[in-house]
């Protein structure tokens, strides 16, 4: 009897329910705090005005003023009070999920109030949007390593495929002056990356890990040879082309969501798509559930007939394919020309992404745009608020993810087999 | 797959050699660090002819089966021949010839044959070993001159083998360190505040810095392991991220004049740091090998004896193969990770120290360079075992010195890029060994592949 209770608490998890309230309760007191102590004193004493409407808009929204102090004292206490209930009454998965959304929100309107110093009105709707194009390679990439994991194969080569998609959209592009064909040549470049992940992984049971790296390494040196031998010295292979954005007839004329959603490059449109596509195959469909038992029990999912071998192989393709879109967004999507290590850790940021967002596409959805509303604050903020010096701004992305994955998330569970090849007994 | 009842009896007599150069997984738990240190060599109370008859069977087999080490030269052949495509790729006399191939095949060949061998002879050279310094040396010239090359590549390799250990000690307890280059760059600034900010005397002033540097990474990397350990963070992202954060630091410091920035300087650059902080030089000026390689073979050793002769050792090990298991086994398995990450970002900064003390004795914004990335592939090629890793950094950098010298001998016709090319191409075939025996035509052994070095995100 004495053996086995000390058998059940060394078995134990070290993480317990309990320890993770208190943490989450923490964290959103200390998030209440920072709203009260840091965003409230330090805002200036007059209003915080935020503009909704573009310039360029038809139907202009006037722009609104809230006192900024108080308005950040009050989002304080409304994190603060949140934490305290998080602490002492139970909460179900939705109400969690919806109080830690609660505090983010909290969080980030105070930020807004106090960085806009009252002379320019800050625009939320170019805010926005910037966080969405921020954002797109970090959620196809995350989507890729979604489709691979989820199926089992472990995907660190959501990097390389970024990459590998940026240059072969960028010289195709320029090679045939058609932006199309460039991205569906991006797409089949990530797509090739995802068939040596395969191969290696699937077939010649190499460690993921390593391959993924690997793999990163091989492109970004190929891609760098390539660049040196096609790009650097004959301009025609890099003219730096890119796609205009599409207004959605209709829907891009509401306002404030027409601008943020239906005013964008295709890629905006391809990665709703991709979203929902892939959250409705995983989790609403037998193709998905099938994925899901061959990541979870490969065993099982053979003895019942499902091809193991032929699920992991597809879909660590179709995420290749998917990242390359990704890719092709960095060069024909935005900047147009490609340079040298184009992704600079895209790849592994949307890697986080996946992580944090638990492998389900929402959830990485949410982190990618958690980044992309950081990385976009970072280049706003010093623009309007001269105060901070730009690098301790280019860490708020960074920093605000540690305390996500510590304070709010904490402990995920991968796919049970993700990682191990599976060799049919 | 063979069962494996019927092919026992038969390697009986190579399971000693082959334990030495392949460790299995059972094998993992003890006899793996011995044989690589090299004591597992000779079998115990064997006559001296049966012991030779048995090492030639023991040869015949690790080639024709392909052990380990015939996988890894093999492999670094393999990739060999792929780079000889883009040398010839880069040469325009080469892809002219080609393009006559149907009249003239045999000029295509000869001229291919002597383009790739021209750069893969300088890059020998640049590396390791160039014979005309020899007769140089005859003539009067400078005897040090014949021991540059290895000289420059052992002071490449230093902190690749420093990053790589750190890396690898991590995987060793299943944990994957991609945040070696944010502790090196933690280490850097503790180093060079030190290195200029403080006056020692001469020995103790390298001491100090050198100290200061494992405290600046093993801060860093204790911080992952505390996250990992009271609030189940994962490690991968916590690193990752603390990366990005450690660089805007060292942007942000490097630009301040009152914390690290040279004064009158608009550059983000460090001021020199002092003399008596810097490593001694054995060679000559800093491409020159140092005291920093010492240091980093020390490590090496150092970790080795760590992993295989001590309690904290074996604890590693044990939360490495199985988390669950140690925990039921009593080891505490949070402290573990928490040691070994404080470990891991200590020697990544050791690494920084190197660099910084050794070879560029200031730190700009771009020092940290490709070391943390380089690390984790160091690591990799050398299985996360300490003497690996020092092998496989004086591979990666003698790889980085024939580049730069091969650049330079082609007049930029054959970049340093393909360097990196190779590189990537030789773990990978190091990874697949499935791969390298298909190719080789080698007899597969009942094993699948080497031991897996890292594990996936089940810890």
């Amino acid at each position: 009897m004495e053996r086995l209770t000390t058998v059940a608490t060394a078995v134990r998890p070290p993480l317990t329910t309990e320890r993770r309230r208190h943490l989450a309760a923490a964290t959103f007191i200390v998030i209440g705090l920072i709203n009260i102590f840091v965003f409230g004193v330090l805002a200036h004493a007059g209003d915080a005005s935020f503009e909704l409407s573009l310039a360029s808009a038809s139907v202009k929204i006037p722009v609104i003023r809230v006192p900024a102090a108080p308005v950040c004292y009050a989002l304080g206490v409304v994190a603060v009070g949140l934490g305290v209930l998080r602490e002492t009454v139970p909460f179900s998965r939705l109400a969690k999920r919806l109080a830690i959304a609660g505090v983010l929100v909290c969080f980030l309107l105070s930020l807004l109030c106090w960085a806009d110093a009252g002379a320019i009105p800050l625009n939320v709707i170019i805010i926005s949007q910037g966080t969405f194009t921020e954002s797109i390679p970090l959620i196809l990439g995350a989507l890729a390593g979604c489709l691979c994991e989820r199926s089992g194969v472990i995907n660190i080569a959501i990097e390389g495929q970024l990459l590998f998609g940026a240059f072969t959209a960028a010289i195709v592009a320029s090679a045939f002056g058609g932006l199309w064909v460039g991205l569906v040549a991006g797409s089949l470049a990530g797509g090739l990356v995802g068939v040596l992940l395969a191969v290696f992984a699937i077939s010649f049971l190499t460690d993921q890990i390593v391959l993924g790296v690997v793999l990163n390494v091989l492109v970004l040196g190929m891609t760098d040879y390539l660049y040196d031998r096609l790009m650097s010295q004959n301009p025609n292979y890099n003219t730096g082309i890119t796609f205009g954005s599409i207004k959605i007839p209709g829907l891009s004329q509401i306002p404030i969501i027409g601008p943020i959603f239906f005013d964008s490059t295709v890629f905006l449109y391809i990665t709703y798509a991709a979203i929902i596509v892939i959250q409705v195959a995983l989790f609403h469909s037998r193709w998905g559930l099938r994925v899901r038992a061959v990541g979870e029990h490969p065993t099982a999912a053979d003895t019942v007939g499902i091809n193991v071998l032929w699920i992991r192989y597809r879909n660590v393709i179709l995420g290749g394919l998917v990242a390359g879109i990704g890719g092709a967004y960095l060069t024909i999507g935005s900047v147009g020309s490609f340079i040298p290590d184009i992704s600079s850790g895209f790849g592994y940021i949307a890697l986080a992404a996946l992580i944090f967002g638990r492998w389900t596409p929402l959830g990485a959805l949410a982190a990618a745009l958690l980044f992309g509303f950081c990385e976009e604050m970072a280049l706003v903020l010093p623009t309007v608020n001269p105060v901070l010096p730009a690098p301790i701004m280019n860490m708020a992305p960074y920093v605000a993810t540690i305390i996500a994955v510590a304070g709010l998330v904490g402990k995920v569970r991968p796919p049970k087999a993700d990682g191990q090849p599976y060799v049919k007994a | 797959m063979t069962e494996t009842p019927a092919t026992g009896p038969d390697p009986e007599p190579a399971s000693t050699g082959s334990a030495a150069a392949q460790p299995a997984e059972p094998a993992e738990a003890g006899s793996a660090e011995a044989g690589q240190t090299g004591a597992g060599q000779a079998g115990p109370g064997k006559p001296a002819g049966s012991r030779a008859r048995l090492t030639g069977a023991v040869i015949i087999q690790a080639i024709t089966q392909g052990s380990s080490t015939v996988i890894t030269i093999l492999a670094i052949f393999l990739a060999l021949v792929v780079g000889a495509v883009l040398i010839a790729f880069s040469d325009p006399v080469v892809t002219k010839a080609w393009s006559t191939f149907f009249s003239y095949p045999f000029y295509a060949l000869t001229q291919t044959w002597d383009s790739v061998s021209f750069a893969y002879t300088q890059m020998f050279e640049g590396a390791i070993f160039n014979p005309s310094t020899v007769s140089a040396a005859f003539h009067g010239g400078s005897v040090a001159a014949i021991f540059y090359p290895l000289s420059s590549t052992c002071a490449q390799a230093t902190p690749l083998i420093l990053t790589g250990l750190s890396v690898a000690i991590a995987f060793r307890a299943g944990l994957f360190n991609i945040g070696a280059a944010g502790q090196w760059v933690g280490g850097a600034i503790v180093a060079t505040w030190l290195g200029f900010g403080v006056s020692l005397p001469p020995f103790i002033h390298v001491v100090v810095c050198l100290a200061g540097a494992f405290v600046g990474g093993a801060v860093i990397g204790w911080f992952v392991g505390f996250l990992k350990a009271r609030t189940g963070a994962h490690e991968v992202i916590v690193t990752i991220m603390l990366n990005y954060v450690m660089y805007d630091l060292l942007s942000y410091l490097l630009s301040h004049p009152t914390m690290l920035q040279q004064p009158h300087q608009t550059n983000e650059i460090a001021p020199f740091i002092a003399n008596d902080a810097n490593l001694a030089h054995v060679g000559g000026p800093p491409p020159q090998v140092g005291i920093g390689f010492l240091i980093a073979v020390a490590a090496a050793l150092a970790v080795a004896w760590l992993l295989s002769r001590t309690t904290t050792g074996f604890q590693f090990r044990t939360v490495g193969a199985s988390p669950s298991a140690a925990r039921t086994a009593g080891i505490k398995v949070e402290r573990s990770w928490i040691l070994v990450m404080l470990l891991a970002g200590g020697l990544a900064g050791l690494s920084a120290a190197t660099v910084i003390q050794g070879t560029n004795t200031q730190l700009t914004f771009n020092s940290y360079g490709t070391y943390g990335p380089d690390g984790i592939t160091v690591a990799l090629l050398g299985r996360a075992k300490p003497i690996g890793v020092v092998l496989a950094g004086l591979l990666f950098g003698a790889l980085h010195v024939g580049g730069t010298y091969v650049e330079a001998a082609t007049l930029g016709q054959v970049p340093a890029d393909i360097v990196q090319v190779l590189e990537g191409l030789i773990v990978l075939f190091v990874a697949a060994p499935a791969l390298i025996r298909a190719v080789f035509r080698l007899r597969s052994t009942a094993g699948t592949g080497l031991e897996a070095v890292a594990k996936g995100w089940n810890g």
